[in-house]
């Protein structure tokens, strides 16, 4: 018995060492976060300012709404390229709903007011994340080939809505009552932006789903296993087609946020931003091959990103030097996966160890 | 088989393993353990999961270094950092897993990373392809050398690997669990080629949880026990009671089927199942098959590979559709119900491959056990995290996983509590019906034990069980009627005191001396 003891004792000390690299690992997304807060702050004086951090978390906003989409469908084992393009699809739907529609057989105007206009968007984001997840979940389309197609596809239907044009008058007019469109992106409630408070509603919805309801027991199980889940009675290709849905969803809302904070709606919005959007997943540490990664970790992937390229603008780094940066932390990044989950695999072989011990300890002290 | 003794105790010594140990930080994985290798015989390490034999066979090769002790090739101590290290002193490692690139062919696979090349670098294609015909030849499998890996049956594919490490001039093979994957037949041509191999004086260091396969085949037997070789002895010498003995330490009963209480009515009935062959059109994978089983009743089936049991239980389970014919459960027709909605009506299925069908990698021992009855612990749409814990608790308790607790990772159980996290998970639906596709697959003699006590169990309180098996050792433990099943048909069935030669003869396969 003191024998067992003298091994538990030895790996409790090699427990406590592990840890420190384990909580570095793990919180590394924050830690960089911290570490580009103080290196910029240094760097320059307006940086470390509340306003400086307000306007830093509206850009955020953006990219942590379509991140946390993005979340879903790769914690799927997915991939959703299309979501910069439906985007900018739904921001200028959006803006075509507020500068009034026609219909001239009937010789008729609407002009819905905004919540209607945000509604709508919502729908068509969905809509086109229905598209990509009926290919992928039930015609079996691999997700990169399926969502590539509705990149060019929406932004094509973008560029066709308007002509390649941009909306620029999305305030509306009060005597049709469709006015306060710039609320979403301009103003602030209780001092912070409101498209900041949009990420973080549907940040804790998201974060709520994922970790307290079946739905969400799904979407982790699917990523790990599809074939062990769907054995387990999980519905694997309605959660599949689910996150699509969302991941749409929360493209058309980052796409009125957008348009909104910069008073208008242009075809050609959002370029490359689903590359930002699987960036901010990524950093937040998530699994490309699905199921493993959290909304919290996705957001401080998304601020990581926002707070790096901002910081990189106020130094006044050329935009050239901007992407190589962005791009060296992308892969830094994934590299720390691999590290934290062999060193995971390590740990866990060191605990199946553990039991061996425990069994035969209590093996030796029953004889 | 039999065996000349007088030819085993006159073959040379090649290898000899000399108190080797290893340690993994505090643990002792594997303590002073000793055997010898002969020229050109096989040598079987026979032990539970976890005893050590992968270990032992991982210094052998080269993948890892023991902590102390020592390896004399003929004569000399040697020691290797790396497996190609070993490969140059010719020890080759055949892994379980093929380490084959299936969209190659044959020679290309035969000679990768040691292409043979004609000066400037360009390979010599020509000179590959008649060596690689040449092994093949050899080895009595005549697969042209350009046909894709991936194209051939997986028995084909793991001579292809010998073929490889014929090449490489081995002279000791270690091949690890050769057969899990292997048919009858192919095990047939696999055991042929060793005999060859073992002429041509290559030797060979065999594991395999099949015993009765291993012993048609083995020279000699080394029994591991927890890190520890607890017996050591020619082919002559020992029998199957012997292996099991040391193996698991004491004498050793797979049960008997549990009696003392009434069974129910009928639980499940599969009246007149025809499920077509995907791979040929027109072709049944199992035809016209009935079968009822009652509450309480545990019915095994027995076949070899292609016998059409996995597409069986994969359709009663609901994962893939039949031609036609009915599957009744408590009289009640599920054809249509997708797999979710028979779990909730309790039919459950344990799958054959529980790494690939069985397991989610990424998910807690905990979450996996949960997996299936998430709605159980959910309290107004969420999951209620108090309540999950006693679920998981219960489970692992119920069906004896050693574990941490729950947030273990999946990773870090043996093979055994592995496959009782996936019963455990389907056994925690609460099921009027579970089946399990050869729930003793890669399992160790006492986890299988311990599996077939909890059907027993299950059974006593009106579960009706229906598993497979192709060892027909479990034929005769535990089922109240046994069922051979042959190319689609039931051909025969048995009540509990039928004897191996029956049950293999309804098979169709050879009874093995």
């Amino acid at each position: 018995m003191t024998m067992s003891h003298h091994n538990n004792n030895a790996l409790q000390v090699e427990k406590g060492s592990i840890d420190i690299v384990k909580i570095l690992l793990e919180g590394r997304a924050f830690f960089a976060l911290i570490v580009i807060i103080i290196v910029f702050s240094m760097l320059s004086p307006v940086y470390f300012s509340t306003g400086n951090f307000l306007t830093m978390s509206s850009h955020v906003a953006v990219f942590g709404l379509l991140g946390i989409g993005m979340l879903f469908v790769i914690l799927t084992g997915g991939i959703d390229l299309s979501v910069g393009s439906t985007l900018a699809l739904c921001g200028v739907f959006a803006g075509m709903l507020l500068e009034g529609v026609e219909i001239e057989a009937l010789d008729l105007a609407f002009f819905p007011s905004v919540w209607v206009v945000v509604v709508l968007t919502c729908l068509l984001g969905g809509l086109v994340g229905a598209i990509n997840g009926v290919l992928v979940a039930y015609f079996k389309v691999p997700a990169f080939v399926a969502t590539l197609g509705m990149l060019y596809v929406a932004r094509g239907a973008a560029l066709l809505l308007t002509d390649g044009l941009t909306f620029n008058s999305l305030s509306g007019d009060p005597a049709l009552g469709n006015t306060g469109f710039e609320w979403l992106g301009f103003n602030k409630l209780f001092g912070i932006p409101v498209g900041v408070l949009i990420l973080f509603c549907a940040a804790v919805i998201c974060m709520l789903a994922l970790s307290r309801t079946p739905f969400g027991r799904w979407i982790y199980s699917t990523g790990g296993n599809a074939r062990a889940a769907e054995l387990s009675g999980v519905p694997v290709n309605r959660v599949k087609l689910s996150v699509y849905i969302i991941s749409g969803v929360c493209a058309a809302m980052a796409g009125i946020v957008l348009a909104s904070q910069l008073t208008s709606a242009g075809p050609t919005a959002g370029t490359t931003y689903e590359l930002t959007a699987i960036a901010a997943v990524v950093i937040g540490g998530a699994s490309l091959m699905g199921g493993r990664g959290t909304v919290r970790n996705t957001l401080l992937g998304a601020f990581v990103i926002g707070f790096l390229a901002d910081g990189l603008v106020i130094i006044g780094v050329s935009a050239y030097w901007q992407m190589v940066f962005t791009g060296s932390v992308i892969v830094f990044a994934v590299m720390l996966n691999n590290v934290q989950y062999s060193a995971k695999r390590k740990s866990s072989q060191q605990a199946e160890k553990t039991a061996e011990i425990k069994r035969e300890g209590s093996r030796a002290s029953a004889t | 088989m039999s065996i000349d003794t007088s030819t085993v105790e006159a073959a040379p010594v090649i290898l000899s393993a000399r108190n080797i140990e290893k340690r993994f930080g505090a643990v002792q994985a594997l303590k002073e353990v000793n055997f010898d290798i002969y020229r050109g015989q096989v040598t079987t390490l026979f032990g539970e999961n976890g005893a050590g034999k992968s270990t032992l066979m991982k210094i052998l090769s080269g993948v890892i270094a023991q902590t102390a002790g020592e390896i004399v090739l003929e004569g000399e101590s040697v020691s290797f950092s790396s497996p190609s290290e070993a490969e140059a002193l010719g020890i080759t490692i055949i892994h379980q897993e093929l380490s084959l690139a299936p969209n190659l062919n044959v020679r290309d696979n035969i000679f990768m990373g040691r292409e043979l090349t004609k000066g400037r670098g360009s390979v010599d294609y020509k000179e590959e392809a008649r060596q690689a015909e040449l092994l093949m030849e050899e080895l009595d499998e005549p697969i042209h050398p350009l046909t894709l890996v991936e194209d051939l049956r997986v028995g084909q594919q793991q001579i292809v690997e010998i073929a490889r490490a014929l090449s490489k001039n081995s002279r000791i093979l270690i091949m690890d669990e050769p057969t899990s994957a292997l048919s009858a037949t192919e095990v047939e041509t696999l055991f042929k080629v060793v005999q060859d191999l073992k002429n041509k004086g290559v030797s060979i260091v065999y594991i395999s949880h099949h015993l009765e396969e291993a012993l048609q085949i083995t020279d000699h037997a080394v029994v591991l026990r927890d890190g520890a070789m607890t017996a050591y002895a020619p082919r002559s010498d020992i029998d199957l009671q012997w292996i099991v003995r040391h193996m698991v330490g004491e004498s050793f009963d797979l049960g008997s089927p549990p009696t003392g209480y009434e069974q129910g009515s009928t639980a499940l009935s599969i009246q007149n199942l025809y499920i077509s062959d995907d791979k040929v059109a027109g072709r049944y994978v199992v035809e016209d098959l009935s079968l009822d089983v009652r509450a309480g009743e545990i019915v095994c089936i027995y076949g070899l590979m292609g016998a059409g049991r996995t597409e069986l239980l994969e359709c009663v389970a609901g994962r893939t559709r039949q031609s036609s014919g009915d599957i009744l459960l408590n009289s009640t027709d599920v054809s249509h119900y997708n797999i979710a909605q028979r779990i909730e009506r309790g039919l459950v299925l344990v799958p054959e491959d529980r790494q690939r069908d069985g397991l989610v990698p990424t998910l807690s021992v905990g979450r996996n056990l949960s997996l299936a009855s998430i709605h159980a612990f959910t309290r107004k749409g969420l999951t209620s995290s108090s309540l999950e814990a006693e679920m998981i608790n219960s489970a692992i308790d119920k069906v004896h996983i050693k574990t941490d607790g729950g947030e273990a990772a999946i990773g870090s159980l043996s093979g055994g509590n592995q496959q009782k996290v996936v019963i455990g998970k389907m056994l925690a639906t609460h099921p009027d019906v579970i089946i399990l596709d050869e729930p003793s697959r890669g399992i160790d003699v006492g986890a299988k034990a311990e599996v077939f006590k909890l059907l027993s169990q299950g059974a006593r309180r009106g579960l009706a069980v229906v598993f497979t098996t192709s060892e027909v050792s479990e034929c005769l433990s535990i089922p109240h009627r046994v069922l051979v099943m042959s190319k689609g048909r039931i051909s025969a069935e048995f009540k509990p005191g039928v004897t191996k030669d029956e049950i293999m003869a309804a098979s169709g396969e050879s009874v093995a001396a």
